[in-house]
């Protein structure tokens, strides 16, 4: 789309609409949220450099109970007494000639929106190599972190000895994954589950992604359709240079400091009839997959990856509320 | 002459005229079988648009309309913008408990392309009420076949004491507690 002017047209129409109020006040689908809190001066990109450009599996974990951010290194230490003993069981991945599995857990306190949310905790299995048992150079073989960022909603009513973090993201091989959750249910009494993005919230990430402003020149939004009902599957992939689309949703976006349901709704409309004045294709009667952008990539069954530090707050925050209404 | 209206034709005898609008694609095909295979006393004749206004050429065969029931599919916001630009081709006395929202794919909330507040203001808008379904599955398909057959008949007038408004507002009172 080449600037304002072929867009106007369907903006004119909208703009009377008055804002859709949330049902209740724990609407399954919110009227309107806050936009996310722009880079923290304070944050050292350096410590969250290793979650980026790394492909993201989404769970939601409801609060665990008795769980102490102090006891990170005698969890640590359980965790790999039980790995060990599933290995023995024969239920876990078996490598030739590996010592074991280590295992570290540590504290990621800069992953969180506010002073109460609790402390992100990554979990990292790292695999000993049997060449030289002492200053082995360990292979980082798997990785998961639960945080919680402006979990507000969910730490208000929390009873004692409940901890919340309601979101779990994991890179590495499912089998890990399997008997980590397992450990951390039986010990801790909580309940993993598969996070998946609804296209609703895929497109509320497309509206909200492609409004953050980026410094260097970054790669194209790019959606992803799948269509129903045919006998061949069939893909269609959108990809809308990122400067068009950002002056798009800045004609858009007028509420300062909030994005509504109304503006996200504009805005695929404009992008879906822009693509049915070219290709006659009715983009709003197939299925949203997956967005990319320059800020990060989402796809609907739960896989997130993050390409910016600065904004890596900000999806987190929206990530975290997926994960509480999927709780709740 | 586009716009559907509620009294323009003598009713028939013993019969009851369904429209169900929604776009191609969607259920309304085996909605309409399972209403056919139900048990009934009169007889009903269900038409299928995908979209309003109806084809003007047609219009002196069709029988009087007695309730026309709007299908979205939560999975296709194509669906709800087709419904939205249907409703104004129908005259506002149908709304008078002559209109209802079939939802459709409320099964898999993880594929919705639609914001629920826009499905109920629709329904607050324009005074009908919803229902919420899951076509795909067979035992809610035969049960919404009978509520909409029951609401057919109320609406043909062929229940005595029972009007078209009334119990429109009977079904909207109690969705909303």
């Amino acid at each position: 789309p080449a600037g304002g002017q072929p867009f106007a047209g369907a903006l004119i129409e909208r703009r009377g609409g008055a804002r859709l109020a949330a049902r209740s006040p724990r609407s399954v689908h919110p009227g309107s949220r806050l936009l996310p809190p722009r880079f923290q001066e304070n944050a050292d990109p350096q410590k969250t450099a290793f979650l980026l450009r790394k492909q993201w599996t989404l769970y939601s974990v409801s609060p665990l109970y008795k769980f102490s951010s102090a006891d990170l290194k005698d969890y640590a230490r359980m965790l790999g007494v039980f790995i060990a003993t599933e290995k023995q069981k024969g239920l876990a991945v078996d490598v030739d000639g590996e010592l074991g599995v280590r295992v570290a857990m540590s504290g990621l306190p800069e992953l969180r929106g506010s002073e109460q949310d609790p402390a992100a905790v990554l979990v990292q299995l790292s695999l000993r190599s049997s060449l030289s048992p002492k200053n082995s150079e360990e292979k980082l073989i798997w990785s998961g972190w639960f945080c919680c960022v402006a979990g507000d909603d969910l730490l208000e009513d929390l009873p004692e000895n409940f901890t919340c973090l309601p979101l779990f993201l994991v890179n590495g091989a499912e089998s890990y994954t399997a008997i980590v959750g397992s450990w951390f249910q039986k010990t801790f009494d909580c309940c993993f589950r598969r996070l998946a993005i609804s296209p609703l919230n895929l497109t509320w990430m497309a509206a909200m992604w492609t409004g953050c402003k980026v410094d260097k020149s970054t790669a194209a939004t790019e959606l992803l359709f799948s269509v129903p009902h045919l006998p061949q599957p069939l893909d269609i992939s959108y990809a809308i240079h990122p400067e068009d689309a950002k002056a798009l949703w800045d004609t858009v976006q007028k509420t300062p400091g909030e994005i509504t349901q109304e503006e996200v709704d504009v805005f695929m409309e404009c992008l879906y009839s822009h693509f049915h004045r070219h290709f006659k294709i009715h983009l709003s009667a197939t299925k949203l997959v997956k967005v990319s952008t320059g800020i990060a990539s989402a796809h609907c069954d739960g896989i997130i990856k993050f390409l910016q530090s600065q904004y890596l707050i900000g999806v987190l925050m929206l990530l975290t509320e997926l994960a509480i209404s999927q709780i709740q | 002459m586009a716009v559907l209206r509620p009294f323009d034709k003598l009713p028939e005898l013993n019969c009851a005229t369904i429209l169900l609008v929604g776009a191609e694609g969607g259920p309304q095909q085996q909605l309409a079988e399972a209403m056919l295979r139900e048990k009934k006393d009169f007889n009903i004749n269900i038409h299928l648009a995908s979209s309003l206004p109806l084809p003007p050429e047609r219009d002196h065969l069709r029988p009087r309309i007695d309730l026309i029931a709007f299908v979205i599919d939560i999975k296709s916001k194509y669906s709800l913008k087709n419904v939205q630009a249907s409703l104004a081709y129908v005259d506002v006395r149908f709304f008078l408990g002559k209109v209802c929202f079939l939802v459709t794919g409320v099964g898999r909330v993880n594929n919705c392309s639609v914001e629920m507040n826009a499905i109920w203001k629709l329904g607050e808008d324009y005074c009908s009420p919803v229902i919420f379904c899951e076509l795909e599955l067979e035992g809610i398909r035969v049960a919404t076949a009978q509520r909409l057959l029951r609401m057919l008949q109320i609406c043909a007038g062929r229940v005595p004491g029972v009007s078209a408004l009334y119990f429109s507002l009977l079904m909207r009172n109690s969705a909303g507690d």
